[in-house]
């Protein structure tokens, strides 16, 4: 290495730099904050690039690692730990570009506290890059944590009628399961001499113990993700989120659940990984079916989009758990179609409700004359969301199911069969949604004028399209990106399930 | 009385006759120079907070044994003092604004903190039980002094006679120990033990009344129940003091007695205190929800808080976990002290002058008519709860890495699963003050702002490094434990 400062410290705190003066020029104007908000985070993503050319691909392991000692408590070290792999690097870059493309979408939509709302939203992000980023325990969960506060600020006080409720229910799940994940953290700390991850990862820890901590972190990881029957917090937050809130919500947040499974699960407690990964499979499908189904019940279109979150995340457990290369590449690579695509559905509701202010699918009809812009743009989103050939969600699904239709360790094709019924239901619900807003005569006259697509939202959802269409025709740079760190991961779990037989 | 003997008590002597010059000061010039008595107490305190700041790094035994002055009794010296300047700073505009003017206010809070540094130091079981009443008493008489209020009456009748009865505990329990190893000297007993001169029976009874005498004193469950009435019917300002000040103190004499004398019986002593422990986290939090008033609620939180520092204690009977146990609790104590001192300011500041405005759902609006005392608040409630970045979270951190460390993982997750049902009553208070409407009045008293904006920008800024207080308290040490 051989610049001064290290990337990874850049893109994790940069955006502070952006709080620190909205608290300083905040007051000057609401435009003052919104514009500091957007140069920090596109700087941020600017530095995330950076990032990525420093970064060589050719490589697993870890890199640009950065370890300071931070404290020490009865005798174990807590390690300023951060360093950036081919798992955690993509989402990086997709945390680095929602937060623009979010903070921009509240340009009209959020007209009070400005000033507090970009704060969050920067502070967030820092959360999100530190959760990534961190390789030592202690400090992982320090920033899994945190980032619960901006949300909650951010669901409470700019959100829909019931955000109060969706607040602290959001904030009681993830508790719920990241207090047991500490207590699996502090066991694993004290057992084995150490937080930091790097360390830990070689040691062998007991098959019973393993069973353990695997539920203890298994069962954080689950509700973030949210994995049936653990979801049921995510409509209520989604639902009353902000529009800005629910596309990080869906599109990164979530992603840290998935990512959880893969940075601690995986390689810490690869014993109990292979025991447990076709009881966690078995409930990835189910999750896929239940939330399609009930994503075609909805009349809200948001809650829709939120159902049909919990469907798609399914489909990146089941990559996971299928523990074959296909698989886990094809459930990274779904981490970061269902940010742009569901992020992109989010922005589009968010974008009629802006204009409407109703999200009832019953309240729209025949939109596709009075603004085709927007009807289109649309339409190519709930394709790539319902995994059309050529588009970004054909590809991550696609890998999945032939990951787990392969693998040996879930030793059953059904799982992927089955999984397979959620893709036909997507497109059920999906274009059944499409069809109700945007398709038939305009059943309703105040929809007679409504305003197309404006130059600003048009730049929301061009990058989030325009990659969708790169993953979709050429996924090979993303796969190169991350194939040496699965391999590595599979390796690990190869070794254990050759030492069992 | 040897130049060791002055030495060692110095913080304590320096406050009890200043104390004294301030009473007699107070008679004279109290009425035409109001603030002469509070900037008077903040001066002693400040004094004797450098004598004690001076002693760091000491070790010694004075008055033969008696009193002994270790890194345990300096860090719990320094505590009660820093606590003490804070709630000299909320009853001053605390009293004048509910036209409370008495001098006798400070003077007692000298005369308490008095007694809790002796309570830190003391090397005899007499000493003990003398400075649980140089601490008690003052203390009953500042819950009652706002004596126009029946609330405050009744608090003071209930704290003195529930008090008295803990007091007569502590005593009895001294009496048996006193029978098993013929000696009070808490140093005298352990030797007496290590030789095997004493009879196991009569120190386990001795043993369990001490726990229940100094069980009131924490408001452990089930010695708790004085505390709402007592923290709900007393001036804010000096619950603010008891709930840091008496927990801390009760605390002083029980991890002191128990880690020195009573480490032979831990295997006895171990499941009470399991037991005590997860009921007094369960209890306190789970009722904590019920509450509407936010003062009965931060009684509740309090007595929870005293639980989570019980476990830590649980495993005191191992040597290895031993000292991680003190320090936890100590470091534990300083982050509640804040924290605590914290919440109760913006209580202060939000109460009316008729004693309403302490109902939870007065709090409606506060985010919008007081920003800052309303962001400190949600600090200190982030505090309570134990999310990072606040000191509540390291201390909560290091408690459950002790009662892991010393194989109490089911107490462990007892905790981290009350601190769930803590979450949704401190965030009910953040609820209130940013997302419902209202029109929450706050006082626009400056010097409560400030403390409590100052104890906000403390409970983050330490949490960035912790690690500074983490070896304070590591320093803390008990001589011969």
């Amino acid at each position: 290495m051989n610049s001064a400062i290290n990337p990874l410290l850049l893109v994790t705190f940069f955006p502070l730099v952006g709080v620190l003066l909205i608290l300083l020029l905040g007051s000057t104007g609401k435009n003052t904050a919104r514009w500091i908000a957007l140069l920090t985070s596109l700087v941020t993503f600017a530095l995330s690039l950076w990032l990525l050319m420093q970064f060589d691909s050719t490589k697993g392991g870890i890199q640009m690692e950065i370890n300071l000692p931070w404290l020490t408590l009865g005798g174990n070290t807590v390690g300023f730990h951060l360093g950036v792999d081919g798992i955690s690097i993509l989402m990086v870059l997709l945390t680095a570009l929602l937060t623009p493309i979010a903070i921009l979408s509240t340009w009209k939509a959020v007209e009070e506290r400005v000033s507090g709302f970009m704060s969050f939203f920067l502070l967030l992000e820092t959360g999100m890059m530190g959760v990534f980023l961190s390789l030592d325990m202690v400090l992982f969960y320090i920033f899994w944590e945190f980032t619960l506060v901006p949300m909650y600020f951010l669901i409470g006080l700019w959100g829909s009628q019931r955000r109060v409720y969706a607040a602290v229910k959001f904030v009681l799940y993830t508790m719920a399961g990241s207090l047991l994940m500490l207590a699996g953290i502090l066991w694993v700390g004290l057992t084995y001499g150490g937080f930091d991850l790097t360390k830990l990862t070689d040691s062998a820890i007991p098959f019973t113990a393993q069973l353990w901590l695997f539920g203890a972190f298994g069962l954080a990881f689950a509700i973030k993700v949210p994995m049936w029957p653990l979801h049921s917090w995510l409509p209520d937050a989604h639902t009353e989120a902000p529009t800005a809130g629910s596309v990080i919500l869906a599109g990164v947040l979530l992603k840290m659940g998935a990512y959880g499974f893969l940075r601690f699960n995986l390689p810490l407690f690869p014993q109990a990984t292979l025991t447990l990964a076709p009881w966690m499979a078995g409930l990835a499908v189910i999750g896929i079916l239940y939330g399609a189904i009930v994503a075609f019940r909805q009349k809200d279109v948001k809650r829709l989009v939120a159902y049909s979150s919990i469907s798609h995340l399914g489909f990146v457990v089941l990559g996971t758990f299928a523990l074959t290369a296909q698989g886990v590449q094809g459930a990274i690579l779904q981490m970061v179609n269902h940010g742009l695509s569901t992020g992109a559905l989010f922005l589009i509701v968010g974008m009629l409700y802006e204009r409407r202010h109703t999200r009832l699918m019953a309240d729209f009809g025949g939109l596709w004359r009075v603004t085709p812009l927007l009807g289109s743009l649309t339409l190519v989103t709930v394709l790539s969301s319902v995994g059309l050939p050529g588009l970004n969600g054909f590809v991550g699904e696609f890998t999945i199911l032939m990951g787990a239709f392969h693998s040996t360790i879930l030793a059953s094709p059904w799982f992927a069969v089955v999984a397979t019924l959620g893709v036909i239901l997507a497109a059920v619900y999906l274009l059944h949604m499409f069809q109700q807003v945007f398709l038939g005569p305009v059943r309703h006259p105040e929809n007679e004028k409504l305003a197309d697509l404006s130059p600003r939202e048009v730049i929301l959802l061009a990058p989030l399209l325009l990659l969708a269409f790169w993953i979709g025709l050429y996924p090979a740079p993303f796969f190169r990106l991350m194939s040496p760190a699965v391999e590595q991961l599979l390796a690990l779990i190869q070794t254990v399930v050759q030492t069992a037989h | 009385m040897t130049l060791i003997d002055f030495n060692s008590i110095l913080p304590v002597i320096l406050l009890v006759v200043w104390a004294l010059v301030m009473l007699l000061l107070d008679v004279w010039f109290g009425k035409r120079v109001p603030l002469l008595t509070p900037v008077m107490a903040v001066a002693g305190l400040v004094l004797s907070l450098a004598a004690s700041l001076y002693q760091i790094g000491q070790q010694a035994s004075a008055f033969n044994g008696m009193i002994r002055v270790d890194g345990f009794s300096i860090f719990l010296n320094n505590l009660f003092a820093l606590s003490g300047i804070v709630a000299i700073g909320l009853g001053y505009d605390y009293l004048k604004r509910v036209g409370i003017s008495e001098g006798e206010y400070y003077v007692l809070l000298l005369f308490s903190i008095s007694g809790m540094m002796l309570m830190g130091s003391a090397g005899d079981l007499i000493i003990v039980f003398l400075s649980l009443e140089l601490l008690s008493i003052p203390l009953y008489v500042l819950a009652g002094i706002d004596h126009k209020r029946d609330a405050s009456r009744e608090a003071s009748l209930k704290y003195f006679l529930l008090g008295t009865m803990a007091s007569a505990f502590v005593l009895f329990g001294i009496a048996f120990v006193y029978g098993a190893a013929g000696t009070t000297s808490l140093y005298g007993i352990t030797e007496a033990v290590s030789q095997g001169k004493v009879q196991q029976f009569l120190l386990i009874c001795g043993s369990a009344l001490l726990l229940a005498g100094f069980g009131f004193k924490v408001a452990a469950v089930p010695f708790h129940s004085w505390t709402p009435d007592v923290y709900h019917g007393s001036p804010s300002s000096v619950t603010a003091f008891m709930s840091v000040g008496a927990k801390a103190a009760g605390f002083a004499a029980l991890i002191r007695v128990f880690s020195l004398n009573f480490t032979a019986i831990a295997i006895e002593l171990t499941p009470l205190f399991w037991v005590l422990s997860a009921l007094t986290m369960i209890v306190g939090n789970v009722v904590a929800v019920a509450q509407t008033n936010l003062k009965r609620m931060l009684a509740y939180s309090s007595i929870a808080h005293a639980g989570y520092i019980l476990m830590a204690f649980v495993g005191f009977g191992d040597a290895a976990v031993r000292q991680n146990s003190i320090a936890s609790a100590l470091f534990y104590l300083a982050a509640y002290a804040l924290t605590s001192l914290g919440a109760w300011s913006v209580l202060v500041a939000v109460e009316q002058q008729d004693g309403s405005g302490n109902e939870i759902s007065d709090l409606a609006g506060l985010g919008k008519t007081a920003p800052s005392l309303a962001a400190a608040m949600v600090v200190f409630m982030l505090s309570f709860t134990g999310i990072p970045l606040t000191l509540g979270f390291w201390g909560k951190f290091y408690l459950f890495r002790t009662a892991i460390e010393g194989g109490f993982t089911y107490l462990a997750v007892a905790g981290l699963l009350t601190s769930l049902v803590s979450a949704f009553y401190y965030l009910r208070v953040v609820v209130k003050m940013y997302f419902q409407p209202g029109e929450a009045l706050a006082h626009k008293g400056r010097l409560t702002s400030l403390i409590a904006t100052i104890l906000a920008i403390l409970v983050v800024g330490l949490a960035f490094v912790p690690g500074y207080l983490f070896n304070l308290a590591a320093a803390g040490l008990i001589a011969g434990a």
